[in-house]
This record gives structure tokens, sequence and C-alpha cells, in this order.
């Protein structure tokens, strides 16, 4: 212990006789260090943002959609088919102990009118646990009741780009909109919740009781989807396993290959673009290490270069008692404490600069710990890698050879 | 111009092991390097003993094998046959390591280029074989001002090489070679860099450490007056002795200063 901190005192001595060199060598493991710290940060910040999306988009969802529509073996995609039912979402919320709430989905994409705006926009038909179950809150006014439901009443509210695009400057809550000439009333506004995790706009939406949807704008008695929420995030795959089976029961389906309908858990999708995103940042990062190996070379050849300079000094080292493997630790120490302050240095380079980067370019980025450890540590055995030959090189010096050099 | 501390005690004499023996003794020694297909014989078959407290100065023409006698006793270099016990440890089949040790403990070193490392002061220079003994800061401290006062340069243990003069760096490289109480002090030429009243007072402080303080001195030198500081010359030939025999009219350092004019400094 003694020692080692007599021969780190010596390694930060042999450090500040050459500052120029030590800071230039430094240099290459700052810009490696910075390097990793502020790729890894932009690649975090990237996943934080999708997976706060994502959350966004619902607590524990699941979306049970209608199967493919299929006539004389052709088949159309998704959710074509009108085989989910007003009872089949019945069913889901009364029965699947999983399933914390439920609520139908029926979709319309109309023109929308007020005055002399229009906007063509997307219309959701949904029960009144709608809010609750996108997480999602109002703004102003208030949302439609059961009462509104059960008598398919002509209230809507409006997201908020609809009601921007619609109503500039004027306040929607009371006013009548046309759509498809049957006249709604707003009684509401969502607050915004921005784009969503696939880069949609959530708020370019219109809400309304889906009975309302079903009968004034599409005249039909069957619905799109079922959205759902578990009770948990880790119930969303047993509410997935309930759900199926008992579709399966309802619709008579044998096997689940077969199935009229598709559950899909939205935690898979969050599963996925997490996926993508920890391979961009595994990439921005590999390459930033490869600045960081390139800086280690330079340390490599620096303690090469220190070690012939010093030969003199490592045979009056030898002369009053330094074994080999004294000398080998003094170098390879001098080369680690040279790695370890670069890493310091890195850290606060590669912090430094992505807070540059977020406020700048408007990136998220995400400084955590663990990126900071993991450069530091690979700071450390890039000092050890690169000191250990030439270390070796020096403790194996010949110690009169050594005094004699010139 | 600074004295030589002298010691209150002798500090070698109270040295224990192998009290009765000699200090050195080495017998048949002979070293070989190959050159290519040739065999250089640097030393053919060297014997000799050294008591403690003897001052021996080593002679010869350079090419004699002087040299290689000294680094094999100074244990920096390994014999290629025969023996070399130092005090009582036959030195000749250690490892590097165990050989570093022995340097460490039992060898001090003096060079003719004074070897110190530079930008580093005095007493930091000192102290550089305590740190491989492993000794605390405050203690390698405290021994290397000794040391430093021992050798007169107790006021100078803040100078780096550079600021010091070539005899005061020769008595730093003298402390250094002290401060782990060696058993023997090996001398190569140390006054081959010096103008002749700084080679006597190196002389001094060396007679001072052989004579108060019974530390033996190995001193290998080409000048005969410098021999004649010594107790007892050995002559070497083409890697032989030639000749080993004590001083009759040995000079004392202390008294030749005195009839030197006084120095400038």
């Amino acid at each position: 212990m003694v020692f080692l901190l007599t021969i780190i005192r010596v390694a930060l001595k042999a450090l500040n006789l050459n500052k120029m060199r030590t800071i230039l060598t430094m240099l290459g493991i700052i810009i490696g260090v910075g390097a990793v710290i502020a790729m890894v940060s932009i690649g975090q910040g990237a996943q934080a943002t999708i997976a706060q999306q994502i959350a966004s988009a619902g607590s524990n969802m699941l979306y049970v959609t209608a199967g493919s529509f299929n006539r004389g073996g052709v088949r159309s995609g998704a959710g074509t088919s009108s085989s989910l039912t007003v009872e089949d979402y019945q069913a889901i919320a009364r029965e699947c102990s999983a399933v914390r709430l439920a609520s139908p989905l029926v979709r319309a994409s109309a023109p929308v009118v007020f005055g002399n705006q229009n906007w063509f926009t997307s219309i959701q038909g949904v029960n009144v646990d709608f809010l609750d179950i996108r997480l999602w809150e109002i703004q102003s006014g208030s949302f439609f009741t059961q009462q509104d439901v059960a008598s398919a009443q002509r209230v809507c509210i409006l997201g908020k780009t609809v009601a921007d695009n619609l109503f500039p400057g004027l306040d929607p809550v009371g006013q009548e909109i046309r759509i498809r000439n049957e006249p709604f009333r707003v009684i509401g506004i969502l607050k915004s919740k921005g784009q969503s995790g696939m880069g949609q706009d959530q708020d370019d939406t219109i809400v309304a009781p889906y009975t309302t949807v079903q009968k004034k704008l599409l005249g039909i008695t069957y619905i799109n989807a079922i959205m759902v929420s578990a009770v948990s995030q880790s119930a969303t795959s047993t509410a997935e396993d309930q759900i199926n089976s008992l579709m399966m029961q309802r619709h008579h389906i044998a096997a689940l290959d077969d199935a009229d309908f598709q559950v899909r858990n939205l935690s898979d999708i969050a599963d996925l673009a997490n996926n993508s995103n920890q391979v961009m940042t595994l990439l921005l990062a590999s390459i930033a290490f490869v600045s960081l190996i390139v800086g280690g070379i330079g340390v490599m050849n620096i303690m090469l270069v220190s070690v012939t300079e010093r030969t003199r000094e490592i045979g009056i080292r030898m002369a009053v008692g330094a074994t080999g493997g004294d000398i080998q630790f003094q170098f390879l120490t001098e080369a680690v404490v040279l790695s370890i302050l670069g890493g310091v240095a890195g850290v606060v380079c590669g912090t430094a600069a992505s807070r540059l980067i977020s406020n700048s370019l408007g990136w998220p980025t995400l400084v955590s710990s663990a990126a900071i450890g993991m450069a530091f540590t690979f700071a450390g055995a890039i000092g050890i890698a690169a000191g250990w030959y030439p270390a070796l090189k020096a403790s194996r010096l010949d110690p009169i050879d050594a005094l004699r050099y010139e | 111009m600074n004295r030589a501390h002298v010691p209150e005690q002798d500090d070698w004499k109270a040295l224990g092991g192998n009290n009765g023996g000699p200090l050195i003794k080495v017998s048949d020694l002979h070293k070989y390097y190959e050159m290519g297909d040739t065999r250089v014989h640097a030393l053919r078959g060297v014997s000799l003993e050294i008591r403690r407290a003897e001052f021996v100065a080593i002679m010869g023409a350079s090419g004699s094998g002087k040299s290689t006698f000294m680094n094999m006793l100074g244990c920096l270099d390994k014999p290629s046959a025969g023996t070399y016990l130092l005090e009582g440890t036959d030195v000749a089949n250690l490892s590097r390591i165990e050989l570093a040790h022995i340097r460490n403990e039992r060898v001090g070193f003096v060079f003719q280029g004074f070897n110190l490392l530079s930008r580093t002061n005095a007493l930091e220079n000192v102290e550089l074989p305590l740190i491989y003994a492993r000794m605390r800061a405050k203690e390698r401290r405290r021994l290397a001002q000794d040391a430093l006062v021992k050798v007169g340069l107790g006021d100078r243990t803040h100078h780096i090489p550079s600021q010091l003069s070539g005899g005061q760096q020769q008595r730093v490289a003298i402390a250094r070679s002290l401060v782990n109480r060696p058993s023997i002090l090996l001398a190569d030429e140390p006054t081959g860099n010096l103008d002749s009243r700084t080679s006597v007072e190196i002389m001094q402080v060396l007679q001072e450490l052989n004579g108060r303080d019974g530390l033996t001195v190995i001193l290998v030198t080409h000048e005969p007056d410098i021999a004649d500081y010594s107790k007892r010359v050995i002559t070497f030939r083409d890697g032989q002795i030639i000749r080993d025999q004590p001083v009759l009219r040995r000079r004392v350092a202390s008294e030749i200063i005195a009839s030197l004019p006084p120095s400038e400094d």
C-alpha cells in the first residue's frame, strides 16, 4: 500500500514533467471516452423518449383486432372483417380477471366542418373508460357520460390539433360541428399528447361515443377493435391468454392459427422499438469505442518512447534494488494513471458534449452512470493493455546496459 | 565548504551475520560473453577475500576486467563460473529478483557519472533505495535526511542535481548508497568526473565512512593517487589479478585538504 502510493506519486511526477506530451496523449483517451459517453447518451436519450411515448399510448395496453376478411380465399388485411361485436367487448370486460378496463373502438375517417373551416380527421368511437385506458386527460369541458353512450348522443371531444384547425382563436366547447353532415356538439378538448412512438400525431382525432359512431356515422353494428387495459404491466400476457381463450370459445375456434381475431400486446411493440434502439446505441458506442482504442494505441506509443528515454533512470532504480516487477509496476501505473485522468476529463467532455447536442440540436440525451462507469472501466483497462508491453520491456532491461545507456 | 558529519556510533561494525568469516569470498570467478562465434573472456579465474571494514582499490587498464568484477561484486551481473559468497550467501546462483533484493539491502553504489535522477531533489534521490525496501514515507525522509547530513549536505536536501556542483552531486550519490546501511559500498571511478580538490573531498568522505563507521569500501579507479587513499590495492590485467598488496604510505584526505589553498566557493 505504501509502495503503491509512492509509485502513484512517482507516476504523477513523471507525467507532470512532460506536460505537453501528457496532455496530447491524454487527448486520445479524452476524445475516446467523451465520444463513448456522448454517443451512448444520445442512444439512451432516444430510448427513454420512445419508452415514454409508448407508456403514453396507454397503461398496460392490449388491442384486440378483428382478423382478416376472407371471401372465397381472397383475404383482406387485418381488421377488415366484421367479426368483433359489442358482446365480445362486454364478455372480455366481464370475464377476464386480468383485464382492468375495456372499451370498444369504432373507427371512421371523415371531413369535419365548422363554419367556413374544414378538416379531415379520424373519429374514434369509444366508451367512457377511454381516458383511463389511454391515460389521457381532458383539457377543458368534459367527457361524455354513460348516458350519452346509451342514447347515442351526438357529442364529441376534440383532439388538440383538430381544435386548433377548426377553431383558430375560438373556444370550441359548446359549439356545433358537422361530421359527414351530422351535427355534433363539442363538449370537451383533450390535452395534447404529441406524437406516438410511431410518429403519428395523436392529437389529430375526434372522440365520440361508439354507439353514435356506429349508428349515426357508419351504420354498422360490429366494432373494429377492443382496447384493453390489464391490471398491471406483468399481467399483460395473462390478459392476452385469457382474451385468446375466451374469444376462441366465443367464436368457436379450435386453433389459434385459425382465429378471426388478433390480440396485440403493446409491450411487444415497446420491446421491438427498444431493441432497434439498443442496436443503434450499440452501433454508435462501438464507433466511439474505436476512437478509444486509437487513444490506447497513443498511450502505448508514448509509453514505449518513455521507456527508451528513461533507460538510464530504470538502470539507476534497478541498481538501488528495484526488481523487474517494481519497474513494470511503475510504468504500468503511469499508463493507467494517464488513462484514468484522461477518462475523468473524457467523462466531463462527453457530458458537456451531450448537453450541447441536446441544447443545439434538440435531441434528447441521457448521461447514465452506467455509461460513465463503463467508459471509465474501459479507460482503465486500455491503460493496462497499452502499458503492459512497454512496462514489460522496461522490466526486462539489463541493469548494467541500462546504466550505461546514453 | 561543508565538513562531513561524524556519527556518534559506528553503524556498520555492529551489523551481525558471519562475523568471523570474510565479508566477500570469491573463488575462481569467470565471466565470458558470447559474441557471435567467439567467446570473450572478461574474467579468467579471480579469487580473493575481502574482510569487513576494508578499504580496497581495484586498479587496472580499461578492458582489464575490473568493471566486470565490480558488477559481479555489486550483484548487477552473474558470473559464468565460480562462486561468490557475500556474507556467507552464495550470490552466483540467485534469481534476478533475489539479486535485486541483495543490491537493495547489502550493496551501495557510487558511479563515475553520479547517476542521480534529474529533476528530483537530493532528498528524494537518497530515498530511492528505501522505496524499494517498502519503507514508509516518514521513515524514508528521516533516514535520507540523516544520510545527507552524514555527507555534509544537510542544507541542500531540496536542491535538484542541476543546482548542485559535481562534488555535491557525488555526495548525494554517496548518501544514497549509505541510506540502506549496506554491507559494502562499491564506488566505480567516483572521482573520474571531478577536479582534484573535489576528488580529495570525496575521498575524505569515503575515508571517514570507512574509518569511523567501519563501512567496507571497494573503489575502482585507474588513478594511482586515488588508489593511495585506500588500504589495499588489487590490480587487474586481462581478467586476472596480477597484484594484491597493502598500501604502505596511505594518503589521508583530511590532511591533504588542510594543505590545499582554500576553495573558491
